[in-house]
């Protein structure tokens, strides 16, 4: 048995990668020295002259990893902190997303963006973004946001297979701090799956990343009470899996969305649009949705990063009323 | 303030190793025809309602055959700007392909009206997919040329666009990362003086695009784009010196727009009155023209036949392109991803 945190998962799985296809290579911002969370500890050393250090420009970062996957490379683009890739948004919007449909397949790029997101670290403003809505708007660019290690070593593999640009979202907050025995663990092998983590019969949550764990947490309090959660590990952020997204709204009734993003055009009221439209019938109570508040994310002081950050305590408080509802 | 140094060599032993025979010169006048015909035609289809939307390269098509056709069809990538038909032809693009993509029709196969004109794409030809999006395909053709380097296949990958796209940031972020990595990536130039209305002293303040070169380290050329010759005898040496390992260069190609930005744009709205009356004499076809008359270049009883085999096949590929399917809607679904089982 071995247990690995996500961050080992991550470095692992690129070791592996690396070891596996001569047409993968790493390129980012501090790579060679192993990246400023150590997620390419040692690969420089391991693979000469496929763990590139770029020049801090991540317009580039993502185009030239483009033109390396058009050509059949197998590019995994690392930006330090997903807080800084917009001003690559261009070409993963314009470019990127659009490559396959726009030669009906005949050009397209079987390209990896990784990239840490999310808050937790007193990293303020920009080192604690949700950057996810913005790029799961996107028809092209797979989105794809784990919680387990397990999961991490079975998506960013599955990622990196994939013949389409794939954005792998990674929780910084969770890097070190969640850790699993991940042999013989649950681990989705399929980019748009999601998976049903916990079964109850009360409430449904639906969360992905730091959120997720946070979710569990609640949900394990919430049984101590009486109240049962199903709670849904997302994974793929874009496409949604809307079957089991409807599967896991109609098991319970009463729905609670949880995100670290802001609210207001936040992925929660896509997914609430899905059940409202396919499940209207099925629903209890109105969806529920609990996430940051609407000011530009996020607050440097522990006192107003806390506010601003969804919890164990501020999701269990909404699921209690739903459950009552 | 001058022009940045020539650093690709032209001294005349070097010019003797890149003469172009009489093959080649007749055919770098029937390319550069072809394409000013043929945009011609679709002008004067949009003028009608036939074509929703013209973009054009007359008057640059001096610069774009003589860089085409210093590659290797097939085997070099290229990453060309929306103005560069003739570029596409020497490429390998036919006159009916040409038309099919003027007319948005299904089977054009840059995007198969996906796109607006103009918008090339080809993978047999290896032009890498564009978009309207100005120089973001100059970071692409890095990435190709990282690729290709990875490898160690001897390719070279043509980056073109026009100098408004040189204020862009992945312009230089292009420039610096092929120059750091020693890429064999030749980015194109062709400074036709306006961004859309534009003029090129609010673009940038040095004079020349090329001397942008110094800055990160790259060989640099100025070439007249009037002059087909010139530049092939410019960019060739450049790609051969790219391709045993030279690096990158920068080649600026001193050009002049003869219409407007679009047919959606009336230039006479911000050109000079002079500036448009006097283009004839900026015409590179008809400079070329009369220098084979002058030089004995090839046969001038042999430019009247081009000249009629060009007007036959441009009219023979618009009728048979109006005759092809056009798509229907359902047409824009599908290929949103890549079939993992089509790979």
């Amino acid at each position: 048995m071995s247990e690995v945190s996500v961050l080992e998962a991550v470095r692992e799985t690129l070791d592996e990668a690396l070891g596996a296809d001569d047409r993968v290579f790493l390129l980012g911002e501090d790579l060679e020295t192993g990246g400023v969370f150590r997620a390419t500890d040692g690969l420089a050393e391991k693979y000469p002259g496929r763990v590139l250090d770029t020049p801090l420009a991540e317009s580039s970062i993502v185009g030239i990893t483009i033109g390396a996957a058009h050509y059949g490379q197998r590019p995994i683009a690392e930006i330090q902190f997903a807080d800084f890739i917009h001003a690559g948004f261009d070409q993963l919007c314009s470019e990127a997303s659009r490559w396959s449909w726009r030669t009906r397949g005949e050009q397209y790029l079987p390209m990896v963006v990784r990239t840490p997101w999310g808050g937790g670290v007193h990293g303020g403003q920009h080192h604690s973004q949700s950057i996810e809505a913005y790029y799961a708007h996107m028809p092209g660019i797979k989105v794809v946001a784990p919680s387990f290690p397990a999961d991490y070593r079975s998506l960013l593999k599955a990622a990196i297979a994939d013949p389409n640009p794939v954005l792998f979202l990674e929780h910084k907050r969770t890097y070190r701090l969640i850790r699993q025995e991940v042999d013989g663990a649950p681990a989705e092998d399929r980019i748009g799956h999601s998976r049903i983590t916990r079964t109850g019969d009360d409430l449904t949550v639906f969360a992905y990343g730091l959120m997720l764990h946070e979710s569990l947490a609640a949900a394990e309090e919430l049984a101590g009470d009486g109240i049962e959660c199903t709670v849904v590990d997302l994974l793929t952020l874009n496409p949604l899996d809307q079957e089991t997204i409807l599967e896991a709204a109609r098991a319970t009734g009463k729905v609670l969305i949880v995100h670290e993003d802001t609210l207001t055009g936040g992925l929660g009221g896509e997914i609430a649009a899905i059940i409202a439209e396919q499940a209207f019938e099925d629903l209890d109570a109105p969806i529920r949705r609990v996430a940051g508040p609407d000011i530009p994310p996020m607050p440097f002081h522990e006192a107003m990063e806390s506010f601003f950050m969804p919890d164990r305590a501020k999701i269990a408080a909404a699921a209690r009323d739903l459950a009552a509802y | 303030m001058t022009a940045s140094q020539t650093r690709v060599p032209r001294s005349s032993e070097m010019l003797h190793d890149y003469l172009l025979s009489e093959e080649q010169l007749e055919s770098m006048y029937r390319y550069m025809l072809l394409s000013r015909r043929l945009e011609e035609r679709m002008m004067t289809l949009n003028r009608q309602g036939r074509a929703d939307f013209v973009i054009a390269g007359a008057g640059q098509e001096a610069a774009q055959v003589g860089a085409g056709m210093a590659l290797k069809a097939g085997v070099d990538y290229a990453a060309p700007y929306y103005r560069d038909l003739g570029v596409m032809l020497v490429l390998g693009m036919t006159a009916r392909e040409a038309m099919l993509n003027t007319l948005g029709k299904l089977d054009d196969p840059n995007s198969f009206g996906r796109q607006m004109t103009s918008h090339w794409g080809s993978v047999d030809r290896r032009v890498i997919t564009q978009s309207s999006v100005v120089a973001t395909q100059l970071v692409h053709a890095v990435g190709v040329a990282l690729a290709a380097k990875m490898r160690n296949d001897p390719i070279v990958v043509f980056a073109s666009c026009g100098e408004g796209s040189t204020s862009r940031g992945d312009f230089h972020e292009a420039l610096n990362f092929a120059a750091i990595h020693k890429l064999p990536v030749i980015f194109f130039v062709e400074n036709n003086g306006y961004a859309i209305s534009v003029r090129t002293e609010k673009e940038m303040p040095v004079p020349h695009v090329a001397d942008r070169a110094s800055a990160y380290g790259i060989q640099s050329a100025v070439v007249d784009g009037l002059d087909a010759i010139a530049v092939y005898q410019t960019v060739r040496p450049a790609v051969d010196q790219s391709r045993r390992g030279g690096g990158p260069f920068l080649i600026e190609a001193k050009c002049f727009r003869m219409w407007a930005h679009s047919s959606d744009d009336d230039h006479r709205r911000y050109r000079p009155r002079e500036e448009l009356e006097n283009w004839a004499s900026r015409d590179p076809i008809a400079l070329f023209r009369s220098r084979v008359e002058e030089d004995c270049l090839f046969p001038p009883e042999d430019l009247d036949a081009i000249e009629s085999g060009v007007d036959v096949e441009v009219r023979a590929a618009e009728k048979w392109a109006f005759d092809q399917p056009d798509p229907v809607g359902e047409d824009a679904l599908g290929f949103v991803y890549k079939d993992a089982d089509d790979v």
